[in-house]
């Protein structure tokens, strides 16, 4: 918070300020310098805050409603639908809404891996950033479990069955979560208690999160450090405001079309059939977003070590600062990884394809070669292509390319030089 | 700490942390302990289970601790099977002999040992039973043959009450 000038007009503004200075941490908000060459890939940011509070807010009335108990929390959902006052309205939005903060997050996290927003010195943002994920992940497993259909019980079943793999004191942790011998009503309200309290804890790593970020400050599509406040960056209000806004209106209308147009796409029809523990569902799939890391699950195949390699793909990520060993940030000024970045990308849309596929011919082979794939980029790959690349040269601002890049400068030097 | 005498006040120092860990792990115990199965799904741990209408080759699935059991009344023909199985050729070696009591009758956990689905009856390469999340193939002993499974089908703790009627648990 650098805005120690910052003094409220009126009197009464100045006497809160000293007592309390929110009036400055709003200027600061307000005035925060940003690269004013930021694209729409930006724009996600806002729109996962909107996310957040979007879940948060339909959560909350979804509570005043719905019943954690094994016998009725079926029906309670039910009940949410069919006679609550826009009971269904606030339900699809809650579950379409799961679907669309990933959408954002994951556009979010390709953004930071294409721009190199990652790198120092926004290691800690990144890695906050990644516990919001694990922890988004686990607040949308948690949820799906709340309506008590066959994919929520069986959902469930799976993935707390994942800790049995642990060696000798698996079984136990297992029933310790289950609060019993299967999932049953223990396993219910425990997952609604904590599917409640997560989003809170979300809500308070976005504000570390946010708060590491204005330290440094903004990267940018260059990847070049800017200085601020200066010709490179405007202030964020209103002109980052605006652009936000516009982009979340965009994303809106796609949010608005599934919530109206098409509610249950993204959902399965056998979590319209309350729990049975007696039968599986012929074919589970967990939801679309967690898809890519359920097909490294199942590409390996001992137990112990597919827990171990899903954990890992995700954990790889918070040690990503410390791969990728390229000072350059972003991918325009790095011809190679650029490419491999778009491999990377097609390689985990191919993992989420194959892993709502049956894990059997042809589609396990493809699901162990995107594993191994999906490894190698990060462990082998990035730390090399440090050391072996040729870097386009980076521009002295961000300013320059727009100007006419590196031509136009060089000719204006040189005008300067002869005069 | 070779030479030097501890000092009076670093010993207080260490003395009061150990035994504020100890308080706060008194404390929280309790709040983790909770979570454990409690007293009320701890005594629902036996069911008697009638048998008699249960025909030879059909399989009955009774609800016990919240998880499926298959009795299954095997055929002269699948017991046969399961026991000629070459030891070597099992990933968790058991004999047939230890896991039925009576060769007859079949009583398991039906949960797949991989991450907890309920295999289906008479399907897979093995004619036992095949999990149809993560493809786990079981023989007609409930021995897991092929797939990510690591683990035989659990036997759980049963008796013949008479020749009627098993207790499980």
């Amino acid at each position: 918070m650098s805005d120690h000038k910052y003094v409220p007009a009126s009197k009464f503004g100045k006497w809160f300020n000293d007592r309390l200075p929110l009036l400055s941490l709003a200027s600061h908000l307000s005035d925060y310098p940003t690269p004013k060459n930021l694209n729409y890939w930006w724009t996600f940011g806002g729109i996962l805050t909107f996310c957040l509070i979007t879940q948060i807010v339909t959560g909350l009335t979804l509570a005043m409603h719905y019943i954690a108990h094994a016998d009725l929390a079926f029906e309670s959902v039910e009940h949410i639908m069919r006679d609550v006052n826009y009971g269904w309205l606030i339900r699809y939005i809650h579950a379409n809404g799961a679907s669309m903060f990933f959408l954002a997050v994951y556009i979010h996290i390709f953004r930071s891996l294409f721009y190199g927003s990652y790198k120092s010195p926004r290691e800690i943002i990144w890695i906050i950033g990644i516990i919001i994920y694990l922890l988004m992940m686990a607040a949308a497993f948690m949820g799906y479990v709340l309506p008590w259909g066959q994919m929520s019980f069986w959902g469930a079943t799976v993935i707390t069955n994942l800790f049995s793999a642990i060696p000798l004191v698996g079984e136990g942790i297992v029933n310790w979560l289950w609060g019993g011998y299967s999932v049953d009503n223990p396993t219910l309200t425990r997952f609604f208690t904590l599917h409640y309290l997560i989003p809170f804890l979300i809500l308070g790593l976005v504000v570390l999160h946010i708060w590491a970020l204005h330290i440094p400050g903004n990267n940018n599509p260059v990847g070049i450090d800017v200085k601020k406040p200066s010709k490179d960056t405007v202030p964020f209000h209103p002109y980052i405001v605006i652009k936000d806004a516009f982009a979340l209106l965009m994303f809106t209308i796609v949010f608005a079309f599934f919530v109206f147009y098409s509610p249950n796409i993204l959902g399965h029809a056998d979590n319209y059939i309350e729990a049975n523990p007696m039968v599986t569902p012929a074919h589970i799939v967990p939801e679309w977003y967690l898809l890519p890391f359920y097909a490294i699950l199942r590409s390996v195949p001992d137990k112990l070590m597919g827990v171990v390699a899903m954990l890992s793909a995700i954990l790889i990520l918070a040690a990503l600062p410390w791969l990728d060993t390229s000072k350059i940030r972003s991918a325009v000024f790095r011809p190679l990884y650029k490419q491999f970045y778009w491999i990377l990308l097609v390689d985990v849309l191919v993992l989420g394809y194959v892993g709502a596929m049956p894990a059997e011919g042809l589609y396990l082979l493809i699901a162990r070669v995107a594993t191994a794939y999906y490894f190698i980029h990060f462990l082998i790959i990035l730390p090399l292509l440090g050391f072996k690349e040729k870097t386009i040269p980076l521009p002295l601002s961000i300013t320059e390319p727009v100007l006419g890049g590196f031509p136009m400068a060089s000719a204006v030097k040189k005008k300067e030089s002869l005069n | 700490m070779s030479e030097k005498k501890p000092e009076r006040r670093e010993f207080l120092f260490t003395a009061s942390y150990a035994v504020g860990a100890v308080g706060v792990g008194a404390v929280v115990w309790p709040l983790i302990d909770q979570m454990n199965p409690d007293a009320s799904v701890k005594a629902l741990a036996s069911t008697e289970v009638d048998i008699s209408a249960v025909q030879s080759g059909k399989t009955i699935t009774v609800l016990w601790r919240g998880k499926p059991v298959f009795i299954k009344r095997r055929t002269l023909e699948e017991i046969a099977e399961a026991r000629a199985v070459k030891m070597e050729d099992l990933k968790d070696p058991q004999k047939d002999e230890d896991r039925a009591k009576d060769p007859e009758w079949l009583v398991m956990v039906g949960v797949c040992t991989h991450l907890g689905c309920v295999p289906l009856n008479d399907k897979g390469d093995y004619n036992g039973w095949f999990c149809p999340c993560h493809g786990s193939h079981y023989d007609t002993s409930g021995r897991i043959r092929k797939g990510p499974a690591p683990l035989n089908m659990e036997v759980p703790k049963y008796e013949f009450v008479n020749s009627n009627t098993i207790k499980i648990g």
